[in-house]
This record gives C-alpha cells, sequence and structure tokens, in this order.
C-alpha cells in the first residue's frame, strides 16, 4: 500500500452543536478538512471560534453532532464509547496546555499508562516508557512526581506519554500556552523532530511563531475553516 | 493501582475500612456466643443421658389451672417398678426423690441435695465408687440408713480422711457412709456434681422426707428407635395405674429428652441467627459506608478518570479499577475484623467465664460477606466514574 499522500483525517460536513437551557450553539457548523499522512498543521483562531471542539472530535475524545469522520480509512463519527477509547489508545496521542498528568504517580507510570489500556506487561512497559522519557530528553527524571519537574519538563512528559503506544498522530491544544518562551521552544522541536520522523501532528496554537514550525495553517473562526495556507507539503513518511 | 490510591489516602480507608472490620467482628463474636451456649445446653441435656425419658408428676398442660397440691403425690415407687417390669426396651428405671438437708459430722455441716434412689441410679447416671460401694438392693428393701456421698461433701465434712464407715447425720438422723463416688466435676451448667448425698430411695421417702411418692422417674430406653414406642407404653401404663381414663387430665408427664435437647437447639440456633443478624446489619452499614467513601473519591478524581478515558481506558478499565478497590477495602477490613471477632469472643469467653465456639462457617460467611459488600456497593459509585464523559471529566476543577 503506498503510504504517502494516503488520507489520515478526513471530515465531511462536521457540525457540533451545544443546547443550553432551549438555545442551540453551533461550535462547529460545518467543518471540510483532510489531512494527509505526516502533516503537522496548526489550528489557529480566535478565543470560542471552536479549536478545541475540533480538537476534541479530531482527537477521538467528543462525536459530532452530524457529519462524517474518517480516520484512517475508518468511519468514527458514530462509534460507541469504548469503540472510540480503543482509537484513542492505538491511534491517537494527545497533548493537553495543562498536561494532565497523575499527580500521585511517577513520571515512568504517567508515561506507561496508555500501554496498560493497551493491554502490554508491565515490564515491557516500563522498558517502552523509559524509552520514550530518553527520547525527550527526561531519562533521569522518570522516578519523580509531576509536582517535582518544572511546567516545560511536565509537558515532555505528557508528550512522552503521547507518543509511548506509537500512534500515527498526536494531537495538541495549545501545549505551549503555559510554557515560558524557553519551554516553548523546547517543546516545538520536539514536534518538529516527531513531524521528521513521519508523525502526523495536529496543533492548536495562538502564537504565529509557533504556527510556521508546521508546513500548513488552518484558520477557524465561528465554527468553520476560513483560510487553509501550505496545503500539501508533507515529509516522507516513514 | 487500587492499593497506591488506598494508601495515598491511610486515614480514609482505615475509617472506611472500620465499619467492614466492626461488623465483621460482631458477626464473628455473636455468632461464637451463641454457638457457645447451644453447646452448653446441649451438653448439659447429654449429661442427662440419652435415650431417656423422664416422667414427672403433674399435668404437662402449664397454661391450664395446676391440678390439686396432691395432683403431684400421685407418682409412686410402684410406678417404676410397674414401668420396669411391664414395659418392654428398657435399659434402667431409676425413680427418684429429692430435698435440701444439713448433713452433719461432729462439729462440721454442710448444706447439700440428698438424693433418694434406687441402686439403678449408678448405672443411668455413669457413675462409679473409688471407695466403699454403692446402694444395694437389700439396703432399698430393708430402708438402710446408708449413705454414699460425692467428693466435695466428703472434703467439707471429713477433710482429707476417708469418709467411707463413718457416721454422718442427715436430717439429725444417723447415716452410716458405705461409698465415696469419683469426682465428676462441673457440669457444662456449672453445677458442682461432686456436691451430693445418694441415699436408698426407701429410706429418702420414710425416715428423712416423710412422702410416699417420688418426684420423678428416670427410664434409659434401651435404643433411640424405640423412644416413642417406650413413651407411649409408658403413658398406657400409668394411665391405667392411676385409673386416668376418658377426657381426664394425666397426673403426670413423660418428658422426651431427645426432644426436649432438639427443641433446645433449635432455639439456641434461632438465637444464634438473631444475634448474627443483628450484626450482620452493622455489616450493611459499612457497606454503606464503603459506598459513601467511594462516592467521593469518585468526584474527586473526576479529572483522573477523564485523564485515564482519554488515554483509552474502556468502561470495564474504570470500571475495574474502582471496584477492585472496594473489593480490597472489603477484603482487608474483613481480615481485620476476623482476628478483632475472634479476640473479642475469646476475651468473652475469659471474662464472661463460659464456652464462646468459633467455627469457619461465621468466618467465611462474613468474610465473603464483605467482599461481597465491597464488590456490590462498590458497584454504584465503580458505574458513576465509568461513565463520567472524558471532556466533562478533563474540563472538571
Ligand atoms: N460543553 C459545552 N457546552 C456548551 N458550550 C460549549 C461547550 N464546549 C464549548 N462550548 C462553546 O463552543 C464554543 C467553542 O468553544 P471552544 O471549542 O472551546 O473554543 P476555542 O477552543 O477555540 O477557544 C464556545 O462558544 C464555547 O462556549
Ligand atoms: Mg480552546
Amino acid at each position: 500500500m503506498d503510504k504517502k499522500d494516503a488520507i489520515a483525517i478526513r471530515l465531511r460536513d462536521i457540525k457540533k452543536i451545544y443546547k443550553m437551557g432551549g438555545q442551540e450553539l453551533a461550535a462547529l457548523n460545518g467543518i471540510n478538512l483532510d489531512i494527509k499522512r505526516g502533516e503537522f498543521a496548526a489550528l489557529m483562531g480566535p478565543s470560542g471560534s471552536g479549536k478545541s471542539t475540533l480538537m476534541n472530535i479530531l482527537g477521538c475524545l467528543d462525536r459530532p453532532t452530524v457529519g462524517s469522520y474518517e480516520l484512517e480509512g475508518k468511519e468514527v463519527a458514530h462509534l460507541s464509547d469504548d469503540e472510540l477509547a480503543v482509537m484513542r489508545n492505538k491511534h491517537i496521542g494527545f497533548v493537553f496546555q495543562n498536561f494532565n498528568l497523575l499527580s500521585r504517580i511517577s513520571s515512568l507510570e504517567n508515561v506507561a499508562l496508555p500501554l496498560v489500556y493497551a493491554g502490554v506487561g508491565a515490564s515491557e512497559r516500563r522498558k517502552r516508557a523509559q524509552e520514550v522519557l530518553e527520547a525527550v530528553g527526561l531519562g533521569d527524571r522518570a522516578e519523580h512526581l509531576p509536582n517535582e519537574l518544572s511546567g516545560g519538563q511536565r509537558q515532555r512528559v505528557a508528550i512522552a506519554r503521547a507518543l509511548v503506544n506509537n500512534p500515527e498522530i498526536i494531537m495538541a491544544d495549545e501545549p505551549t500556552g503555559n510554557l515560558d518562551t524557553k519551554s516553548t521552544k523546547e517543546i516545538m522541536e520536539i514536534f518538529q523532530e516527531m513531524h521528521g520522523r513521519g508523525k502526523t501532528i495536529i496543533l492548536v496554537t495562538h502564537e504565529p511563531e509557533i504556527a510556521v514550525c508546521a508546513n500548513r495553517q488552518l484558520l477557524v473562526r465561528d465554527g468553520v475553516i476560513t483560510r487553509d495556507e501550505g496545503k500539501g507539503v508533507v515529509l516522507d513518511v516513514v | 493501582m487500587a492499593f497506591t490510591a488506598l494508601y495515598a489516602n491511610k486515614l480514609r480507608s482505615l475509617l472506611t475500612m472500620l465499619g467492614i472490620i466492626i461488623g465483621v467482628g460482631a458477626v464473628i463474636a455473636m455468632v461464637s456466643v451463641g454457638m457457645g451456649v447451644r453447646s452448653n445446653v446441649q451438653e448439659s441435656i447429654a449429661s442427662l443421658g440419652s435415650n431417656m425419658l423422664i416422667v414427672s408428676p403433674g399435668s404437662s398442660n402449664r397454661s391450664g389451672p395446676r391440678g390439686a397440691a396432691g395432683s403431684k403425690t400421685t407418682l409412686k415407687y410402684e410406678d417404676a417398678q410397674a414401668i420396669e417390669s411391664k414395659v418392654r426396651n428398657i435399659d434402667y428405671v431409676s425413680p427418684n426423690a429429692s430435698g435440701n438437708y444439713q448433713i452433719v459430722n461432729g462439729n462440721q455441716n454442710w448444706n447439700t441435695s440428698v438424693q433418694g434412689v434406687t441402686p439403678g441410679y449408678m448405672d443411668i447416671k455413669s457413675l462409679s465408687v473409688q471407695s466403699g460401694s454403692f446402694i444395694t438392693q437389700e439396703q432399698m428393701n430393708k430402708r438402710e440408713r446408708v449413705a454414699v456421698i460425692g467428693t466435695t461433701v466428703a472434703e467439707n465434712l471429713f477433710g482429707s480422711e476417708n469418709p467411707v464407715g463413718k457416721k454422718i447425720r442427715v436430717n439429725n438422723q444417723p447415716f452410716r457412709v458405705i461409698g465415696l463416688l469419683e469426682s465428676k466435676g462441673q457440669s457444662s451448667m456449672g453445677q458442682d456434681q461432686d456436691d451430693v448425698v445418694i441415699i436408698p430411695l426407701t429410706t429418702a421417702q420414710e425416715r428423712v422426707l416423710g412422702i410416699t411418692y417420688v418426684n420423678s422417674i428416670s427410664i434409659q430406653v434401651s435404643n433411640a428407635k424405640y423412644m416413642d414406642q417406650v413413651q407411649e407404653d409408658v403413658e398406657i401404663l400409668l394411665r391405667q395405674r392411676h385409673k386416668i381414663v376418658g377426657g381426664k387430665e394425666d397426673d403426670f408427664h413423660v418428658r422426651n429428652l431427645t426432644s426436649l435437647m432438639e427443641t433446645m437447639t433449635q432455639t439456641t440456633t434461632m438465637i444464634t441467627l438473631l444475634l448474627g443478624s443483628v450484626a450482620g446489619i452493622s455489616l450493611v452499614v459499612g457497606g454503606i459506608g464503603i459506598m459513601n467513601i467511594m462516592m467521593v473519591s469518585v468526584t474527586e478524581r473526576t479529572r483522573e478518570i477523564g485523564i485515564r478515558k482519554a488515554l483509552g481506558a474502556t468502561f470495564n478499565n474504570i470500571m475495574m479499577q474502582f471496584l477492585i478497590e472496594s473489593v480490597v477495602i472489603g477484603v482487608i477490613g474483613g481480615i481485620i475484623g476476623i482476628f478483632l471477632g475472634c479476640g473479642i469472643s475469646s476475651i468473652i469467653a475469659k471474662v464472661g467465664g463460659f464456652n464462646t465456639v468459633i467455627t469457619w462457617a461465621p468466618i467465611a460467611v462474613s468474610f465473603s460477606f464483605s467482599v461481597g459488600i465491597g464488590l456490590l456497593f462498590g458497584i454504584l459509585p465503580a458505574r458513576k466514574a465509568a461513565r463520567l464523559d472524558p471532556i466533562e471529566a478533563l474540563r472538571y476543577e
């Protein structure tokens, strides 16, 4: 099968409608989007425009009200909760703005968590988690608790966790939103390195400097994509 | 994973367990007390002898008006003799007349129960004589003033001296001690079985009590299967002898110790179950405590649940995580409760001075109950956790 140019994500007329006390709010109002394997797309737009709502649907955390979402050729818009959980676990690595690490367990255990739900054995889990932690430069922080780490380090742990089950797609909703400039730079280097290794990356950001790291910039406004630049620049898929 | 979460909240986990600990402990302690009572009752009835029928004067109809005082006097030694000679499948018949009297030796005196019996009494009560001899038929017939005494009586009247051949006074009449009983110790009811003076029935009736009747007749049936038949035969025979015809009320009643034992066992089993189930209620309350805390725990850990779900945890994964936690509370609480219950039970036995019986049944039942309660009362919170929407859970502050 030819992997290059294969479609990783295909959205067709995606709508997300929130009902609040009789009022209907269309957070997403007809999104059409194709993202190829190996693309690095940055999602921009003003606050409240629907970026997070879109990311949640892309990340299989949420379902669209209407529309079709094909992930790696599989229609996922109307899967059950558990089927979505499996999709998240296998195909998607999610990075959050506020890290979302479990505070009571070590970095290593945090990183290994997706493998628990993938049914990987304990010793294999530790081995793989340690490898990914080393890849993000935190091999010596494996036994630290999240609150013993800096913000940048926490986000690197979170990225390691997103990578550990070797998903095709990495999604990040404002991953550098809580970080200082130096950490932001480090994190973006990791994303670019992942892109270099052939991962499909979708990243939400407010900052144009970050958006230029990506090879495609999408602008979301009032629940629709209003601008789409740099389409088609794809690195070789490994 | 479950242990980590429980360990992180040590004090809370312990307090949650407390309900289960107390519940299991109470069930085991209460049931052991109940079983103790039951075994005491069973032993004491069994010590009266197996396959025993006891004929007592007076009607068995307790609720109705009791017969005249005279009705207590209708049971005679001759009735016992008639039973022995006419009813089949009987090993021994032992009539008995007794009272409490002062026994005197020189300047020592002792108040005790004086039993007027026939020679068969020795076999029926499985007594043996350590020195001297038991009452003979001849002494019975001659109404001799002879006595066989228990070791407690001997110690109090004679000290370490051998009493056989010595004189004592029973109700101010001179008696010759002809035998000293082998010690039988305390009965299961705590009665001193060695505190007794045994004299011939005829002597007791005429020379001590001044009566012509007997207080009771014990009948040892040769085999359990004849109990009902013998009871019936005895009743027919006594009605004949006492000329009770038609609808007239009996002036005696025959009790079957085996069926008495069955009734008592039933009653004590009921009591045990009652005690156990009252204690079981505290186990259920403990379970509700688990549910309560697990609910709080689920709410507190909403964000954790959101993260786990975002990383691919399914409904079952989350369900299991919380169920295991509450089952672990149940298991640990149950184990501690078992030790507590056994401890309490042995303290009750020591302080209360009676037997408690710890059996596997209440331990197994209350333990599996506590595990089951952990499971049952864990289901609701675990479901609540497992059904959380990942996005909403992640947004939870
Ligand atoms: N769970 C929800 N219930 C109701 N309205 C929501 C919910 N989530 C988001 N919205 C609304 O949808 C719109 C888009 O929100 P969001 O996707 O978070 O925007 P962005 O991430 O671009 O700032 C906003 O108006 C927000 O108020
Ligand atoms: Mg947002």
